[in-house]
């Protein structure tokens, strides 16, 4: 295999070999700057998915809920000027049309791994004397368990809702001093429309936001429902999808389909999509930076070598050598750093990346966050390195397939 | 009819710069024909061509103006990678400062030639480079690195570099300029053993009078022009009896 390289292959080699310092150094150096590219990339995309976990992890990626209402402004006269001033209407409760026609069709629809109605209202919890305001959330909970993958939030208890039962936020569990099976009185509305509900609690969960752990009471629908005032109701239909990044386009194509108000997490997350965005723009910006420098390192360490090599490729072509296997001698040079510089670099990122598992942990004693190196990765930045390594050698390799084998050989 | 000679050179100029100030032209009408098998030696004084007609003849510079025959094949106007290959064929080149490869052993010195046609040494071609390095008397140092061998040995090497794809011409441009009078000795004799045994046309360039008068052939250059060209027996050493 090969045998039309087997003569470019030896002699690049061999003049690998022959410099063996000047090699070395620049393996060294293309293997760092690997490193580098790959521990930032790893380091950037667990944390990116660190990240999207814990901001995902208690939210849906889309949302379906029912448009905003809005104050229709009176109708203009025939002639002269008018003033107009606008007040925004309150939102009250209101349901999603045909929201049980609706899960069937978001339940089908492509790229959908889970639906799940609610009912979303405020209240008030209290036990005994203590009195704190809630996020009251009504749900099927086999359906929301999949959203936002509640068993893995699971802190104490069992993940059951049946009638007059309850799951509460860790936090909002210690505010009230109740435990798994005390019973807490949860309140909405005020005054003589004010309604109430004793609820047991069957499980305490984390939802990792210390803000949704001190005010979340997870009822069944029904009960929210009556509770919030929606009897047969759903406030929103939450959607868990297999591919996150896919959530604005999915929320789009649904609005335009019905005529429902669909939000995707990237619109209830501006500033956080902002952040990863400059994130992967930077790293991005680092990676290109340290493949350029890659390049002009392999470029300058061989353009001294057909400098130091100028007499051998002479009597190379006097032989016989044509100008193509000359060329094909110095990018196989450029290669062959690239790959061993890319193995190398890998290699040193793996070390990085169980440096960082190791020794740096946060307070709990654990990592910080799980970053892993996929081989898909690896594989990719080695690509580019070795592919980088070529074109780096491509100058010089020119240089040396011109040079005039008389002059080069002085005969 | 008679066979055409294996080099003829017709009214061959060869100009540096031209077209500017300092425009110089170094070979001026030279004409010449070497036949195949002949043994000869080039010489004249520094500054009157001999370098670049070597390099001419060598196919590694092209000339001004004139014809240029290879075995009865033009090759004036040929491109280079038509020359490149001619030069593979027909060409060996035993260079003063005997340029092997440092990163190469000796045999592999000897085996690229065939490394480089073909991408792979065969047996057989390996074969015949240990034929070769042993007719050179050097089939002992077949692995050892050019710094490990002498000069004189680093010269016979270069030699059987030359050889082992059994070119029509060996153009060597000053072999013994650069070794001691015995190890010179060692060199030419070689190279003499290698002609009358292979049949191989040297074309030697040198400053060493009395090399050149060992040769079957002096052609002397003087300011680009063959100022002598003469026949001569050469001296008994390099020609044993019969």
């Amino acid at each position: 295999m090969l045998s039309w390289l087997g003569f470019e292959h030896r002699v690049a080699l061999r003049f690998l070999r022959e410099g063996r310092m000047q090699s070395l150094l620049i393996i060294v150096g293309v293997a760092a700057g690997v490193a580098v590219v790959a521990y930032i990339s790893a380091l950037v995309s667990g944390l990116q998915a660190n990240t999207l976990e814990k901001t995902l992890g208690a939210q849906p990626h889309v949302t379906l809920s029912p448009p905003d209402e809005v104050v229709a402004a009176a109708a203009a006269p025939a002639s002269g000027a008018q003033l107009l001033q606008v007040q925004p209407r309150a939102q009250r409760p209101r349901s999603v049309a045909n929201w049980q026609a609706l899960l069937p069709l978001l339940d089908a629809a492509p790229g959908v791994a889970a639906v799940s109605p609610m009912v979303a209202g405020a209240g008030l919890a209290q036990r005994g004397e203590a009195t704190k305001s809630i996020a009251l959330v009504g749900v099927e909970i086999e359906r929301y368990a999949r959203i936002v993958n509640l068993n893995s939030k699971l802190v104490a208890g069992t993940l059951r809702l049946g009638p007059g039962e309850g799951i509460l936020g860790r936090d909002l569990a210690g505010d009230l001093g109740v435990r798994v099976g005390d019973r807490v009185n949860l309140v909405t509305g005020t005054g003589a429309g004010a309604v109430s509900d004793a609820v047991r609690i069957t499980a305490l969960v984390d939802l990792g936001v210390r803000e949704l752990n001190r005010r979340t009471v997870l009822v069944p629908l029904r009960a929210a429902q009556s509770l919030v005032g929606l009897p047969g109701g759903a406030t929103n239909i939450d959607l868990a999808l297999d591919d996150v990044w896919q959530a604005p386009g999915l929320a789009k194509s649904l609005a335009q389909r019905w005529p429902y108000k669909v939000e995707s997490w990237q619109d209830t997350n501006a500033p956080l999509v902002s952040a990863l965005n400059a994130q992967s723009i930077s790293t991005g910006l680092i990676r290109a930076v340290v493949m350029v420098v890659v390049v002009l390192g392999i470029a300058s360490v061989l353009v001294v070598s057909v400098v130091q090599k100028r007499r051998e490729i002479g009597i190379l072509r006097a032989m016989g050598t044509t100008r193509g296997q000359v060329l094909r001698i110095f990018l196989l040079q450029g290669a062959v750093v690239g790959a061993l510089g890319s193995a190398l670099g890998v290699g040193l990122a793996v070390g990085l990346i169980w440096a960082f598992t190791h020794f740096v942990k946060g307070s709990d004693g654990l990592p910080l966050f799980i970053i892993t190196l996929h081989p898909k990765m690896a594989l990719q930045i080695a690509a580019i390195a070795t592919v980088c390594g070529v074109i780096a050698a491509v100058a010089p390799a020119r240089r040396a397939a011109a040079l005039d084998p008389a002059q080069a050989i002085r005969l | 009819m008679s066979a055409p000679p294996l080099l003829e050179l017709a009214d061959l100029r060869k100009r540096y710069n031209v077209g500017r100030p300092n425009e110089a032209e170094v070979l001026r009408g030279l004409s010449l024909s070497l036949a195949a098998g002949e043994f000869a030696a080039l010489i004249g004084p520094s500054g009157s061509g001999k370098s670049t007609l070597l390099n001419i003849i060598g196919l590694l510079e092209p000339l001004t103006t004139g014809s240029y025959r290879l075995q009865g094949d033009e090759v004036a106007g040929l491109d280079d990678a038509a020359l490149t290959l001619r030069r593979r064929r027909t060409l060996g080149f035993v260079f003063q400062f005997h340029h092997l490869l440092p990163a190469f052993s000796a045999l592999e010195n000897v085996t690229l030639p065939a490394l480089m046609r073909d991408g792979t040494v065969s047996a057989a071609e390996r074969d015949r480079a240990l034929a070769m390095l042993r007719a050179v008397g050097l089939e002992a140092a077949a692995a050892k690195r050019p710094g490990e061998l002498s000069g004189g040995m680093q010269q016979r090497v270069a030699i059987a570099r030359a050889l082992v794809g059994a070119p029509p011409l060996v153009l060597a441009d000053e072999p013994t300029g650069n070794l001691d009078t015995a190890a010179s000795d060692e060199v030419f004799r070689l190279m003499r053993r290698m002609h009358r045994e292979l049949g191989t046309a040297f074309l030697i360039v040198t400053h060493d009078p009395r090399l050149a008068a060992r040769c079957d052939r002096v052609i002397e250059l003087v300011d680009g022009r063959i100022a002598r060209d003469e026949r001569q027996v050469a001296a008994a050493t390099d020609n044993p009896a019969p």
